[in-house]
């Protein structure tokens, strides 16, 4: 099966000199679900975030769905995290649009018609279950329903890979579990995922590759 | 399940990979629409903040009103200054050899010719009487023994002559016989002329501070509205926009407060034309001229309005080439 994200002797060091990632390997394979976890500073959000391409790598080699991200020049960085459905713990949500505008901000990124546009909206916010509240705005909603928003905005473009970042660090465990169940439901439909959570006990019952870094090296590649 | 049918799908079937090539997806219809959409969507944006707006517009109605006034000004006083020109009066001096029964016949044939309004010989003697009364230097005339100044025919062309003609006509009354030499009296033009030059210069670089004025508040308050998205822009670029599709509102948002400001301005001026149309309609009755105040030209109102949209935009891709790469998700 091909793979959709590797890692090579991956290290990242910020400006002060804190070492983020230490030689980091792994590899996720197409249609995989995997769990990062790791304690606060473990450096799962700086994985993500050289995946997502936000940072670049100060040593190694990143490929992510065939591209290296070492030759992907920075005019191109755009166009590549179109690849990409990014979903957020604190939502990031834009609070002066409605559900429906933020949901369609990818497509209209992305140049679809506008006939295009309205049926997939709703056909994403039908999968998370917020077909009825459209119009109204973010603030007038529920965490849980927020971060749905959230993750019908990083699915309605219908990319191979998506990236979670403690996408239920905010909500009560009764909603982290349906946002969870969510995720596994595109996973059978075949969507990769890369979810970093450090919610051992809710991600302990699911079934799924769980790579565990501290310290910015990996402890645990998964089975 | 239903909805299931539009979750995301595998990578095999992500329609994605082959049209990521080209630059700008979907046709130029697609392209048009996305461009509407960001003029529409910027328009909306300073609908919100009517204030802001209205003060912006303001500031670029009055700096563009002042050089585009200015302007109108010059054109109507240049107007004026050749409707006056054919008013002038020559002066043909006579020969000495001419006497005064000759110089008054010769004035009266004068006057008879064509484009020729009114000629009047004045002698020797009364030619010193004027100069006496009028010059203050008569008792400097008094030191000489014998009158210095020659006899006068003064001619005023016909008034509906233009320029040229009465230039030719004075011209070809130079080259009667008994006439020693012409001189059209134009010194006071030529000093209106000139200081027309001054102003016209003037209005010139008037136009370029202010319009720079305009760039540099246009730019500023985009810088504002920027800063104010910054949290907006991050998320977009994390979904993947291209600094193009940022930069379009912004750049929208600046042409429209140089539309606005630019009509603002085209109203301060024609208010101010109308307010002193009044005054100078009675200022025109006392030189019996039937001049009449010009406002701004189709053409005139088509290049400020166009001004302002150009200036707008530079204006806010100024702020935006400098700020919007500063912004970078984290």
């Amino acid at each position: 099966m091909a793979r959709i994200i590797e890692f090579h002797s991956v290290s990242k060091r910020y400006r002060g000199g804190f070492d983020a990632l230490s030689d980091v390997s792994f590899v996720m394979e197409q249609g995989e679900m995997v769990f990062l976890t790791g304690r606060s500073g473990a450096g799962k959000s700086t994985l993500l975030k050289l995946v997502a391409c936000l940072e670049r790598p100060s040593k190694g080699q990143i490929i992510i769905n065939g591209k290296n991200l070492g030759a992907l020049r920075t005019r191109n960085v755009a166009r590549f995290r179109q690849q990409l459905g990014i979903i957020f713990q604190n939502f990031k949500l834009l609070y002066d649009r409605t559900v429906y505008d933020n949901v369609a901000l990818p497509l209209i990124i992305r140049g679809l018609p506008a006939s295009q546009i309205g049926r997939r909206v709703r056909a994403a916010l039908d999968t998370v279950g917020l077909l009825d509240k459209e119009r109204q705005y973010p603030v007038t909603l529920s965490g849980g329903e927020q971060q749905r928003v959230g993750i019908a905005r990083a699915i309605v473009t219908k990319p191979p890979l998506l990236l979670a970042d403690e996408p239920t660090g905010n909500l009560d465990p009764a909603l982290s579990q349906e946002i969870m169940q969510l995720f596994e439901r595109f996973n059978r439909v075949g969507v990769s995922l890369l979810i970093a959570s450090h919610d051992l006990h809710l991600i302990r019952h699911m079934d799924h590759r769980m790579v565990t870094l501290d310290h910015g090296r990996v402890i645990d590649a998964g089975a | 399940m239903a909805a299931d049918e539009d979750a995301p799908k595998p990578v095999g079937a992500a329609p994605g990979r082959r049209r990521r090539r080209a630059p700008e997806r979907g046709g130029l219809s697609t392209y048009a629409e996305r461009h509407a959409q960001a003029l529409v969507y910027a328009l909306g944006r300073l609908s919100k903040r009517p204030l802001t707006t209205a003060l912006i517009m303001a500031v670029i109605g009055i700096a563009l009103s002042l050089p585009a006034g200015l302007h109108v000004l010059i054109r109507n006083v240049s107007a004026a200054s050749y409707s006056w020109e054919s008013a002038v009066k020559a002066s043909l001096f006579l020969k000495d050899s001419v006497s005064a029964s000759e110089g008054q016949a010769l004035a009266e044939r004068i006057a008879q010719h064509p484009g020729v309004a009114a000629a009047r010989y004045i002698s020797r003697r009364q030619a010193l009487q004027e100069f006496r009364k009028l010059s203050g230097f008569g008792s400097a005339l008094d030191l000489l023994d014998n009158n210095p100044l020659p006899a006068v025919i003064s001619v005023r062309p016909d008034p509906g002559l233009s320029a040229a003609r009465a230039q030719a006509l004075v011209h070809n009354l130079a080259a009667l016989p008994g006439v020693a030499r012409a001189k059209m009296d134009q010194a006071w033009l030529r000093r209106l002329r000139a200081i027309l030059a001054i102003a016209h210069r003037t209005a010139w670089i008037l136009a370029v501070l202010l319009a720079l004025a305009v760039v540099i508040v246009v730019g500023s308050t985009i810088r504002l509205d920027i800063e104010n998205q910054r949290e907006a822009i991050e998320i977009m670029k994390m979904l993947g926009a291209t600094d193009r599709f940022i930069r379009r509102p912004f750049l929208y948002a600046g042409a429209w407060y140089g539309l606005f400001g630019s009509v603002l301005g085209w109203i301060i001026v024609a208010a101010s034309l109308w307010a002193l149309s009044a005054p100078v309609a009675r200022l025109a009755s006392l030189y019996q001229g039937g001049f009449e105040l010009a406002g701004l030209s189709w053409r005139g109102i088509l290049g400020l309005v166009a001004a302002g949209v150009v200036l707008g935009w530079l204006g806010s891709w100024w702020a935006v080439g400098r700020h919007l790469r500063e912004i970078q998700p984290s």
